[in-house]
């Protein structure tokens, strides 16, 4: 039985008729055509599909859809200002070449904006423990790492 | 995943009404667990009833002498508590062990522990600190509460509301991790409370238990040195491909070490 599920995604406010069964992560990519939240592992170790969820970090192919009822939701597609300019974990990103497929980015960049969030001066050990929970299958750690930790001090100057 | 009715409570008493009407319904409380054995096909409930509103099953509360932490309070929220770093440090470090830090945003203590997976952490913090499980129903002493593999006292339509754990002088908690998954391959929680030392073994076994012997050696001395000759039996200990039963063995004592150096600081 189709179940009424309604939330507030990157600011605007969206409702659709699912499945309770629905994972978030579909929600997101199928109902609102949200891309850029991927799907790797499916079974929330890979960290590819991390939104933020009121403003916390979280596995959306791990969830209900229903389980983000009336909540706030924040994806890699609302990350960047309205005008276009990119966040500083993107800027961040893009000037250490933090990518090589290019898979994982969005779940690691949502991943390090809370990450820089719960640690505003973190060490290259504490990058590196709390990205334990995002995978990289191009091994491209280094770069994201330097990319995290020149980007903290800039993140923590946006608040 | 197979289809299924999914009900959100609005408080304990709504949850526990839907769950006592409807035999083959489940909790979902952070739901990091269960949707993924859902989505495996382990688990197959007929419906899903969602704790995540509930907001008396939130929160942390400290007096000193014990620290009540609600079944729906995340386990970041416990790694980030003020309240828990004062009181019980080595359970704030024990809940930033688990998972990994999205996991822990949605994770919960009553989840974790109504599950009772063999290698999850909470286990051992329960039964390490002699903590008292409060239900919609009754208190349960931890010693009474973990029955075996995924098997609690809980009976059908029961709800644990809350987790009271005695703050002790000192607790230590280390865990070797299981490369892959970040489970615990083994972890060991040791305590000196008011009423004695108490050791809890997590990932071991099919269950947690605890080390009477080393309790004991403990109680007299509390130093490394006290567990480092004990050796528990392998016998009816997990053996799988990431570690045989003999290995799981040895690294009881090594980590039970490791705790109790912890434990001093």
């Amino acid at each position: 039985m189709p179940v009424k599920v309604s939330m507030t995604v990157n600011g605007k406010p969206v409702a659709a008729e699912v499945e309770e069964r629905t994972l978030l992560v579909t929600f997101i990519r199928e109902n609102l055509r949200l891309t850029g939240t991927h799907v790797g592992c499916d079974t929330a170790q890979c960290g590819a599909c991390t939104i933020h969820m009121n403003g916390n970090a979280v596995k959306a192919c791990n969830m209900l859809a229903m389980q983000a009822e009336g909540a706030d939701i924040l994806t890699i597609e609302g990350v960047a200002a309205a005008d276009g300019t990119l966040h500083p974990m993107q800027e961040a990103f893009r000037e250490h070449h933090a990518l090589q497929c290019g898979f994982c980015t969005p779940g690691m960049v949502m991943s390090a904006i809370d990450l820089v969030k719960r640690h505003p001066k973190p060490t290259e050990a504490v990058v590196r423990a709390e990205l334990d929970g995002n995978f990289c299958r191009c091994t491209g750690y280094h770069n994201i790492v330097k990319a995290i930790l020149d980007a903290a001090p800039k993140v923590a100057a946006m608040r | 995943m197979y289809a299924f009715n999914y009900q959100k409570a609005k408080s304990v008493a709504d949850a526990a009404a839907a769950l006592a009407k409807n035999p083959d319904a489940k909790a979902l409380a952070g739901g990091q667990s269960l949707i993924a054995a859902m989505k495996l096909r382990l688990a197959a409930p007929a419906a899903v009833v969602d704790l995540g509103g509930v907001a008396e099953l939130r929160g942390i509360k400290s007096d000193g002498k014990n620290l009540v932490v609600g079944a729906m309070t995340r386990h970041s929220e416990v790694v980030f508590s003020d309240d828990v770093r004062k009181a019980i440090p080595a359970l704030a470090h024990l809940a930033g062990e688990i998972g990994d830090r999205m996991v822990r945003n949605m994770g919960t203590l009553g989840g974790s522990i109504a599950h009772n997976d063999p290698a999850a952490d909470y286990p051992a913090a329960v039964l390490g600190l002699g903590a008292t499980v409060e239900t919609n129903k009754r208190k349960i002493a931890a010693d009474d509460f973990f029955k075996g593999l995924y098997e609690t006292a809980l009976e059908p339509g029961e709800l644990i509301t809350s987790v009271s754990f005695p703050v002790p002088k000192r607790a230590g908690y280390v865990k070797f991790k299981q490369p892959a998954s970040r489970f615990a391959l083994v972890g060991v929680f040791v305590a000196d409370t008011g009423s004695g030392v108490r050791v809890a073994v997590t990932g071991a076994g099919p269950c947690v238990f605890r080390v009477p012997e080393m309790e004991k050696a403990l109680a007299s001395k509390f130093a490394p040195e006290s567990v480092a000759n004990i050796r528990i039996p392998d016998k009816g200990l997990n053996s799988d491909i990431h570690a045989s039963a003999e290995y799981r063995a040895h690294l009881v004592t090594v980590m039970a070490k490791r705790a109790v150096q912890a434990a001093l600081g």
